[in-house]
């Protein structure tokens, strides 16, 4: 089968919307493109459906009910509305909110946020593997805690997360249990009642859904969650979101829950099994590579790699037939590298060497193939321009070095 | 970022690539950057003690592609050039011939600070006194 470039491989930053998922939501741009708040006719009562069937797909795929979905335009938000909703509704109970450090943005900046009106955050370290350690979450939990957040698993290293050991603490102490489900739902199985998850956020453009449109789900028995809604209008969603439903982005959504629910088992194997035949078709032929985060809690089809002496921006370049992604400082707005990887204790020096390969549903292998041979070639040439790698082998320790960097 | 066409040929045909014997009296070299900012640059030149002329100039970066184009630029520039022409090298000059966006401004500083390193420590090797400020050459992030 002949490869079609450039070849995609940044299935954490967003997936393609599956043709099935389209299909399903195309006549509702057109034809069927009522209102579903709009109760007294028919093009409203078809949006309506559509949006209920919907719940039911999302629902039915994490093991929830479908009036705990709430629609949302993507995790972001759906996070923003857990974490927020939460800390206003239960301010008197208490002020303390548990989070980690290598959680994503959305987490992070809701977070810092709410600390300026008030509140305070543990930000939880993690371990070498990217993982929490559960007695340090027992140990940070407060009277004042209401809120533990936490996310299923990592966009970059793709750890997985101890999350049914953290439900069950949660209850425990009576607070409530937050996930950023966005890189776990569809991949691998996530149940809020095995996991006892109170709150969790879902995005559809991570799952081969469209873009723009996302899940919370909230817990409505054993405890019943109550959220201050963030975004106040016409009541939509049971007056915990506002405004008018994105109907066709809802369908897209369920659609692709309904998908991943049925072909998860066969498509996990299949990725886990490209996923190893990628890592070891590049390390086996690369010295001084190192894979960041655990290899036993990860997501099938994600690996993270440093390449040690070549930067990563410069590696990218060498291999622009190939969508990945970088914790390189080059690569990003702020020059500084990822924060995800010094978390985990990995040497700045090295973080500017990663890469992440996210595999997914329409890659093959002969792509896999492909890359593998691009990266050992790129990087291969760039260590013979490297001046860290003649160190290295001439025996000299780079971390060692004394070097000059000039105050700015 | 989309790259201008002379970093990315520079980047897929560097100039000069490799490493000149760092004993030889003749040979300056400059190291600049650190590895935990993401880039180092090596820059090294053979000079004509009599003639100052630069005869010779190798280089290898660990660095983004900008960084590599900005030192593989350096590299042909100070080329048949004297110590003094090579030392009046400035960034800016990176910047406009490599087209580099703001963001890169620093991947050319290098360059330029590598020029400076090297020439330093080969009027050090000559025992001439180096200019003050070539010694603090380095890198600026
Ligand atoms: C772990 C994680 N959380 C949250 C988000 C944000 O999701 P969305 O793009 O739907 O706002 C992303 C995607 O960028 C993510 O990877
Ligand atoms: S070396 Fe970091 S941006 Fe050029």
């Amino acid at each position: 089968m002949a490869i079609k470039l450039p070849i995609y491989f940044d299935n954490h930053a967003t997936t393609p919307v599956d043709p099935r998922v389209l299909e399903a939501m195309t006549p509702y741009f057109t034809e069927k493109f009522g209102n579903a708040a709009s109760r007294n006719h028919e093009f409203g009562w078809v949006a309506e459906e559509a949006v209920e069937n919907a719940r039911a797909q999302i629902a039915k795929l994490i093991g929830a009910t479908p009036k705990e979905i709430v629609f949302t335009s993507g995790a972001t938000e759906s996070t923003n509305l857990a974490i927020k909703g939460v800390a206003e509704m239960y301010r008197e109970k208490g002020n303390h909110i548990i989070t980690q450090v290598t959680e994503h943005k959305a987490t992070l900046d809701t977070c810092k946020r709410l600390e300026k009106y008030g509140y305070e955050v543990t930000y939880l370290p993690v371990e070498k593997d990217g993982r929490i350690n559960l007695d340090q979450l027992r140990k940070a939990i407060t009277p004042k805690t209401i809120l533990i957040s936490i996310m299923y698993a990592n966009n970059e290293i793709g750890t997985v997360q101890p999350v049914a050991e953290i439900g069950k603490i949660a209850k425990e102490k009576g607070v409530f249990f937050h996930v950023d489900g966005v890189q776990a739902v569809g991949k691998i199985p996530v149940d809020v009642q095995k996991d006892g998850i109170d709150l969790m956020s879902i995005s559809a453009h991570k799952i081969y859904g469209p873009k723009g449109v996302g899940a919370l789900y909230v817990r409505r028995k054993n405890p019943r969650v109550q959220l201050s809604a963030q975004i106040d209008g016409g009541g939509h969603e049971r007056g915990m979101r506002s405004g008018t439903l994105n109907v066709t982005g809802i369908i897209g959504l369920g659609k692709a829950c309904e998908i991943a629910g049925q072909e998860m088992v066969a498509e996990s194997a299949k990725l886990f099994k490209m996923r190893e035949r990628l890592r070891e078709s590049i390390m086996s032929r690369l010295d001084e590579t190192f894979i960041n985060g655990s290899m036993e809690h990860r997501l099938p089809h994600n690996i993270n790699i440093s390449f040690a002496y070549v930067e990563g921006e410069s590696l990218l370049m060498g291999i622009n037939d190939i969508a990945v992604s970088s914790g390189s400082a080059c690569t990003s707005a702020t020059l500084e590298p990822s924060y995800v990887l010094k978390a985990l204790g990995v040497g700045e020096d090295l973080a500017h060497t990663s890469i992440r390969f996210g595999l997914g549903r329409f890659n093959t292998d002969e792509e896999v193939d492909y890359v593998a041979n691009r990266v050992v070639e790129t990087v291969s040439r760039l260590r013979e321009l490297s001046p860290l790698y003649e160190m290295a082998k001439e025996g000299v320790d780079v971390s060692k070095m004394k070097w000059q960097v000039a105050a700015e | 970022m989309a790259y201008s066409e002379k970093v990315i040929e520079h980047y897929n045909n560097p100039r000069n690539v490799g490493s000149l014997d760092k004993a030889d009296p003749n040979v300056g070299t400059g190291l600049v950057g650190a590895p935990e900012c993401g880039d180092v640059m090596k820059l090294q030149m053979k000079v004509n003690p009599t003639t100052r002329v630069i005869e010779e100039a190798k280089f290898k970066t660990f660095g983004c592609g900008s960084a590599i184009a900005s030192s593989s630029l350096a590299t042909e520039w100070v080329k048949g050039k004297t110590v003094e022409e090579a030392l009046a090298i400035k960034n800016t000059d990176i910047v406009r011939e490599l087209a580099l966006p703001p963001v890169k401004i620093h991947c050319s500083v290098l360059a330029e600070d590598a020029i400076k390193a090297a020439l330093g420590d080969w009027k050090k090797k000559q025992g001439e006194p180096e200019a003050a400020k070539t010694v603090e050459a380095a890198s600026a992030h």
